[in-house]
């Protein structure tokens, strides 16, 4: 029995679709209903939906033994995890973003807004940037309107929240899509199950890039 | 002494069995104390697993902290002599910042070190009781073996130092060969040279099949070591027990041969680590060689069912006659039952049998 921890939403529902294609069905889990663990013995699976900022932690402490994480998640907790394939699905950027007549200047400390604090530390850090994080939890777009913070680290799929925000992004700090992540122990011990996983995952992605 | 194995908690038993498999081998025995000079940590502050070192100033306003590693005063206490061996293990608690909690945790590490003239055989000494530690905690386990130098000698053959090695050696460490393809075209790495990095991501379940694949990567003399050691576990019967992978890359700064971590099922982190750690040793100012590995037993309480379904066998109600109930407490856990008197039958505790004093025999209650 694999347990695969998906993450809720719509990203979870395109990811259990090519976990079907790959051989792992399991019906139930497009009932309509509040439930949250879904089995297919036969198939040898389970599935749970999870909050996808948590699927890393799920895996990571081996209640799930694969799951797909935000490349944005991995990078800000650095979970200990194998990250076995980019599934080039949810794809967007984490970006630095402010209003449009910002400037930056290096002579004060840059007030960064962000919920990502790990990711905005070490990019600012390698720049050798003095900079002060605010870290919040949601509508951090507001956040130089307000004049909260200078600019923004965060994650930006088509720039229209930024643009009704009159808010632009400035540089890209990383790419973002979803990533098939495993725990290390349970690879030592289903690897044959998860290289199976794998491989079908990988050849979808290929398939649809051709 | 006779031991009743029923009073040992997991770890303790393990660590039990652990110490009687060492001490055969003839490992002696190595006490620390409890505080260390802070000043040797930070001295080799990239050997520790985690930067939190937990400090305090003693009475005489030296630094101490509450130690986080054992292998650095090993090192510090024995003599560097080129001819002898050192073999020592230790049964300690350390503290330090776990993995995904990111707090201090005090961590049972039970370990051991062998330290002087190192050659082939105690490297595979060493390897085997790694194995067979990972045996005692339970039957299903898998170790993972990787040669740091084999690793070293290629990443320099690419001309990959310093930033560049430490991401790459976080992508191999993480399996993410998608990462390494982005990696070495912004690098302007040849898709050639990527292939090769390629080889370090993979799995490989027979000897036969890593030496074939890395064969084509390095023609470095010690993969022919690392060849030699694997086909020494294959001969003591080590077979199914591990894999080829190279993805065990921590410590690159200490390490400089064979490294290897072990997994046992449904414990979700590696409980065994270990390798050849020169490097280390030349840091430190030793000319000698050094090889150990430490076993943590932290997460085994959690994760291996628990021995015992009550808390005590038996509940002897008190009776009026404290010396009588004395008596009878005495004689009922002669068998090794555990028996304990109370007032009453209480609810917040798990029993076997619940029993009571009548005319000065013992008279059976009801059952939980």
């Amino acid at each position: 029995m694999i347990n695969v921890a998906l993450p809720k939403g719509r990203l979870g529902e395109k990811v259990y679709d090519m976990f079907e294609k790959a051989g792992f069905s399991c019906p139930s889990i497009k009932e309509n209903n509040r439930k949250l663990i879904f089995e297919n013995k036969e198939a040898g699976v389970r599935y749970f939906w999870v909050k996808p900022s948590d699927v890393a932690i799920y895996v990571e402490r081996g209640a799930a033994d694969i799951g797909v994480a935000g490349k944005d998640i991995l990078l800000e907790y650095n979970p200990d995890v194998y990250e076995l394939l980019d599934l080039d699905i949810g794809k967007c950027r984490m970006a630095v973003a402010a209003k449009k007549d910002f400037r930056d200047n290096p002579d004060t400390t840059l007030r960064v807004a962000t919920k990502f604090s790990n990711i905005a530390a070490k990019y600012y850090s390698e720049k050798c940037r003095d900079i002060d994080i605010i870290h919040l939890n949601g509508s951090i777009e507001i956040a130089p309107i307000l004049e909260l913070s200078d600019v923004i680290v965060d994650i930006v799929e088509t720039g229209k929240t930024l643009l009704e925000n009159d808010l632009v992004p400035f540089e890209t700090i990383a790419d973002i899509s979803a990533r098939l992540i495993s725990n290390k122990s349970s690879y030592q011990f289903k690897k044959d199950i998860i290289e199976k996983v794998r491989l079908s995952l990988a050849k979808q992605v290929s398939d649809k890039n051709d | 002494m006779y031991i009743d194995e029923k009073l040992l908690k997991n770890d303790e038993e393990t660590v039990y069995k652990l110490r009687k498999l060492y001490r055969g081998y003839g490992y002696s025995r190595y006490k620390m104390s409890k505080f260390e000079e802070y000043d040797l940590y930070v001295k080799n502050k990239d050997f520790l697993i985690s930067d939190g070192v937990i400090t305090f100033t003693d009475t005489s306003g030296r630094l101490l902290a509450l130690k986080p590693d054992v292998t650095l005063s090993i090192i510090n206490n024995c003599k560097d002599g080129a001819e002898q061996v050192h073999k020592v293990y230790y049964n300690e608690n350390v503290y330090r910042i776990s993995g995904s909690s990111h707090t201090y945790k005090e961590i049972m590490q039970t370990g051991l070190e062998c330290i002087g003239n190192i050659g082939l055989y105690e490297i595979c000494e060493v390897i085997c009781l790694a194995l067979d530690s990972l045996a005692l905690i339970d039957k299903n386990y898998v170790m993972q073996l990787s040669h740091i130098g084999i690793l070293n000698g290629v990443l320099s053959d690419l001309k990959i130092f310093d930033e560049n090695k430490k991401e790459i050696l976080h992508l191999i460490s993480s399996k993410n060969d998608g990462g390494i393809e982005l990696f070495c075209k912004e690098k302007g790495i040849s898709e050639e040279n990527a292939q090769k990095l390629k080889a370090f991501t993979k799995s490989y379940p027979t000897v036969q099949s890593a030496i074939t694949a890395l064969s084509s990567v390095t023609d470095s003399p010690e993969l022919k070591e690392f060849e030699e050691i694997l086909n020494v576990l294959i001969k003591r019967g080590y077979e199914d027990k591990f894999t080829i992978d190279f993805s065990v890359v921590g410590g690159m700064k200490y390490y400089s041969g064979v490294v290897f971590k072990g997994y046992i099922n449904t414990i979700p982190t590696s409980v065994c680590s270990g390798g050849q750690y020169d490097k280390l040793m030349r840091k430190m100012g030793r000319s000698s060689s050094a090889i150990g590995f430490a076993v943590y037993l932290d997460e085994l309480n959690r994760f291996k069912a628990e021995k015992n379904e009550y808390d005590v066998d038996t509940l002897l109600i008190e009776n009026s006659d404290i010396a009588l109930t004395l008596s009878i407490a005495q004689k009922l856990s002669e068998n090794g039952d555990s028996v304990r008197v109370c007032k009453s039958i209480p609810d917040n505790i798990r029993f076997r049998r619940a029993v009571t004093i009548k005319d000065g025999e013992v008279v059976s209650l009801e059952n939980d």
